[in-house]
């Protein structure tokens, strides 16, 4: 069952009549019913179907394409190759999870000298129907030179290993290689003396931790359709987080100024990160271009395994030094994270957040971003976080039984709080891991007999969270009614919360507020929806708009009553005399003075556009019961809690949704997903057959408890929550499993095959 | 005067300095100190940093003042998924 905890909220202290209330979602209708419009869903006149040649190889040189042939074909309408796309000088941008390359884009969108690895684009082309469009993608010729493959992340670190691209040099060491590498970059976080933390600690812990590549696995495949009218303008609609960011991307690559581009974004079937980048959209434009024709793209599931960003999979050291009365003296880690094709891959998040739950005065973190024959990662949800946090609570668990302190009392006793020093620099302001842990230690989960073969985990997880560009827009309607437009596209509940926000602010029904995801013409730049801002950053321009409208009502009241406009209050969504020398006046209620807006001035509009700051992270700790099955190697979970601070929960069922979500993705990651590549370098399980994603079937209900310490920086208190519930899963059940069998497994997923294969090692008992 | 630390990345650009004293008025001005007192820094100081003023990050924020005897920290650019 879940429960929803309130504790002291610190600032701002607001009484809301909306803000934490359940009410029915804007989108929850037409989903249910299936009348929303996904990415695949829509269908324009003589649109024409595309589709993708992929390479079988997952790193050659092209020798040559020849489509004649496939031109050829009746039925064909239009094909694009390296050749229809400019290449792109190096120019790194921000995008989503990190900073892109655009050389990088082009080429990853489209392979040019070489292909990267098996799935890589090589040719794209439209055709009237789907069947001639996959016969034509048979009869496209590429001849290419094989090269020698390297999938694994330390074999692509060795000097020997096959080199991606001759032009890759380390960053971040000095002085800079002369050679090249796969190693695009060394980064470094370090506070204090770690030698002098360690030769303080009593007992000194070090494990090193592999994980395997994991893939978002969001339900609805990449879709599109892209429209070129002859003059040059454009419209694509596609499923994505950030409509802005595809019409930068593309217009870019073809070559398109911005406004020439209008993109509308669909309704999306998860996204987790995944869906920052661009993939078939600039081909769909391509084609559209050159056919005249809309054309409409659809990744099957196995393009999206073997083409799409997952994230990396890693190999992870950790050293962590504590004192026999549970003080930690010092923590070291050494992380080595996949990149896949292009550089870029989430290690410097993942070496940031490592150590963040912990107040530690000594700490030192290296990392590597390395290129290996894999699709590039993309964003996945607290973006290199879950790996590195799962090799750190791991040893955290260990350390604390092998001293014999209760897990929780040893994380509350070096716990991050406010005024905590990062191992990145800043301190900490106001923040809510202690009061997760204690609400954790007070249920009656944590107190519940075990029975044999089952045990008990715990891992705490963090993640920064951020703001960014956003723009909002209320228009106010001539009965009263609001219209709320945001740039975000909804994925976790950003249009109700972004809804219950203005109601709060302008003091109107939830039910009056109906918004809409604005296309990339209607509404100013707006950066995606990630690194969980949405919800935070459309708060904030939300409020700030809701001002506006106030204001305006007042002035209008004013008109109204023909006193001067500062003589007019704003109260309980109605415009009041400010006091008893303002005049004796009924209320003016929101909906009179817009029903007389068009005699006392015109609509009634308010618009916000910043780049909203004050992001404040937000820290939980999951805790998991499962037995395991010690003849198949089979881990049951039995039951799961997670404990997270929201700052404030605006919609509070999505704040539980973003939770459990959030661990259930966790126990796939940690039990059965994996990439799994044969000698040839092709993935083996592009499907979701072999690729073993959890169903319902194969978890208990999550219960969940919000904890609420106010972010002192946002109107109503928020912090993000969509990342932080996928960073304690792994560790979690890994420390439960540990307790189940006595083996402490350092390898992800901890699948059947492989805790069956320890069991057995590990001998009876 | 504001306390200015880099990571140590950005310290290898700064002939191994990674704590300093520095007159800013906002961040802007500070990324230009920084970039006229360290010249091989300039490069490493453009979109893929953010600043921390007294524990808050900021990115893309050029106009937010940095208070007298502020802590200020350059840290990478923080995102998402």
């Amino acid at each position: 069952m879940a429960t929803v905890l309130k504790t002291e909220i610190q600032a701002p202290a607001r009484e809301t009549k909306w803000v934490g209330t359940r009410p029915i979602r804007p989108d929850g209708v037409d989903k249910v019913t299936g009348r929303a419009k996904f990415g695949a869903d829509l269908i324009l006149p003589g649109m024409l179907v595309g589709k993708v040649l992929r390479s079988p190889h997952p790193h050659a040189k092209i020798k040559s394409i020849d489509i004649s042939k496939a031109a050829a074909l009746p039925g064909v309408k239009a094909i694009v190759t390296r050749d229809d796309f400019q290449d792109l000088p190096s120019e790194f941008v921000p995008a989503g999870e990190m900073m892109v390359n655009y050389r990088d884009i082009v080429r990853n969108v489209m392979a040019r000298e070489k292909v990267l690895y098996e799935g890589h684009p090589v040719a794209a082309l439209a055709a009237t129907s789907a069947q001639i469009a996959k016969q034509a993608l048979k009869l496209i010729e590429v001849e290419y030179e094989v090269l020698p493959h390297v999938i694994d992340v330390l074999e692509a670190m060795k000097d020997d290993a096959p080199l991606l691209h001759d032009d890759l040099f380390t960053a971040g060491v000095e002085p800079a290689p002369s050679k090249p590498s796969n190693i695009a970059k060394r980064v470094e976080f370090a506070i204090g003396d770690i030698a002098a933390g360690f030769a303080e600690a009593d007992l000194v812990i070090e494990r090193t931790f592999d994980t395997k590549a994991v893939h978002q696995g969001y339900i609805e495949p990449h879709a599109c359709v892209a429209s070129f009218s002859e003059d040059g303008q454009a419209e694509l609609w596609c499923s994505t987080q950030g409509h802005y960011i595809v019409r930068g991307h593309c217009a870019k690559m073809l070559g398109m100024d911005i406004s020439e581009l209008r993109v509308t974004a669909s309704e999306i079937g998860g996204g987790f990160g995944g869906k920052t980048v661009v993939y078939l959209e600039p081909l769909a434009l391509a084609l559209s271009r050159k056919s005249n024709r809309p054309v409409k793209m659809v990744m099957s599931r196995e393009e999206v395994f073997r083409a799409t960003g997952p994230t990396s999979g890693a190999n992870v050291r950790v050293k962590i030094g504590a004192t026999r009365d549970g003080r930690i003296t010092a923590a070291e880690g050494e992380l080595k994270y996949q990149a896949g094709a292009f550089q870029g891959g989430p290690i410097q998040p993942g070496c940031m957040a490592a150590f963040a739950p912990y107040d530690l005065a000594n700490v030192k973190v290296v990392g590597f971003d390395v290129v290996t024959n894999r699709p590039k990662v993309a964003a996945y949800r607290a973006p290199g976080a879950p790996i590195s946090e799962f090799a750190v609570e791991s040893v955290i668990d260990e350390l604390a039984k092998k001293i014999g302190i209760d897990p929780i009392d040893f994380r509350l006793k070096n716990a991050a709080k406010e005024g905590t020093r990062t191992a990145y620099g800043p301190k900490l302001g106001p923040v809510g891991l202690i009061e997760t842990l204690k609400r954790i230690k007070a249920s009656e989960h944590y107190h519940a007999p075990l029975k044999p073969n089952q045990g008990r985990g715990i891992a705490s997880g963090f993640w920064f969270n951020i703001g960014g560009e956003t723009s909002v827009s209320i228009n106010v309607n001539e009965d009263g009614t609001v219209t709320l437009m945001a740039g975000t596209p909804d994925i976790g509940g950003s249009r109700a919360s972004s809804c219950l926000m203005a109601a709060e602010a302008l003091g109107i029904d939830y039910d009056k507020v109906r918004p809409i995801i604005a296309d990339t013409s209607s509404l100013g730049y707006t950066f995606l929806t990630g690194g969980s801002r949405a919800t935070f950053s459309n708060g904030v321009a939300a409020n700030e708009a809701a001002q506006q409208v106030i204001k305006e009502m007042c002035a209008r009241a004013a008109k109204i009553w023909e006193i001067p406009a500062d003589a007019v209050r704003w109260e309980d969504g109605m415009a009041k005399p400010a006091g008893a020398n303002a005049g004796d006046f009924e209320p003016l209620s929101f909906a009179e003075i817009a029903k007389m807006a068009g005699k006392t001035g015109g609509p009634i509009a308010g618009h916000a556009h910043l780049n909203a700051q004050g992001a404040a992270p937000s820290f939980g700790t999951h805790l998991v019961d499962l037995e395991v099955d010690k003849e198949t190697g089979r881990v049951t979970i039995l039951r799961y809690t997670v404990a997270q601070d929201a700052g404030r929960a605006v919609h509070p069922a999505y704040v539980e949704g973003q939770y459990q979500g959030g661990a259930v993705q966790g126990i796939g990651w940690a039990l059965n997903e994996e990439y799994i590549y044969g000698p040839d370098g092709r993935l083996q399980n592009p499907g979701f057959l072999d690729y073993r994603m959890p169903v319902a079937s194969d978890v208990p209900m999550i219960d969940t408890v919000i904890v609420e310490v106010a972010n002192p920086r946002h109107p109503f208190g928020v912090r993000g929550v969509g990342e932080t519930p996928i960073v304690p899963p792994m560790a979690a059940i890994a420390n439960a499993i540990e307790q189940a069998t006595g083996i402490r497994f350092t390898e992800l997923p901890m699948s059947p095959p492989k805790v069956l294969k320890a069991i057995e090692a590990n001998g009876p008992g | 005067m504001a306390h200015v630390v880099l990571t140590r990345n950005l310290a290898q650009f700064t002939d191994g300095e990674s704590e300093l004293e520095l007159e800013a008025a906002n961040i802007r001005q500070l990324l230009r100190e920084l970039a006229a007192r360290y010249p091989r820094l300039e490069p490493h100081l453009g979109d893929g940093l953010a600043v921390a003023i007294d524990g808050e990050i900021f990115q893309d924020a050029w106009l937010e003042p940095i208070p007298a005897g502020s802590e200020v920290h350059i840290i990478p650019r923080i995102a998402g998924g």
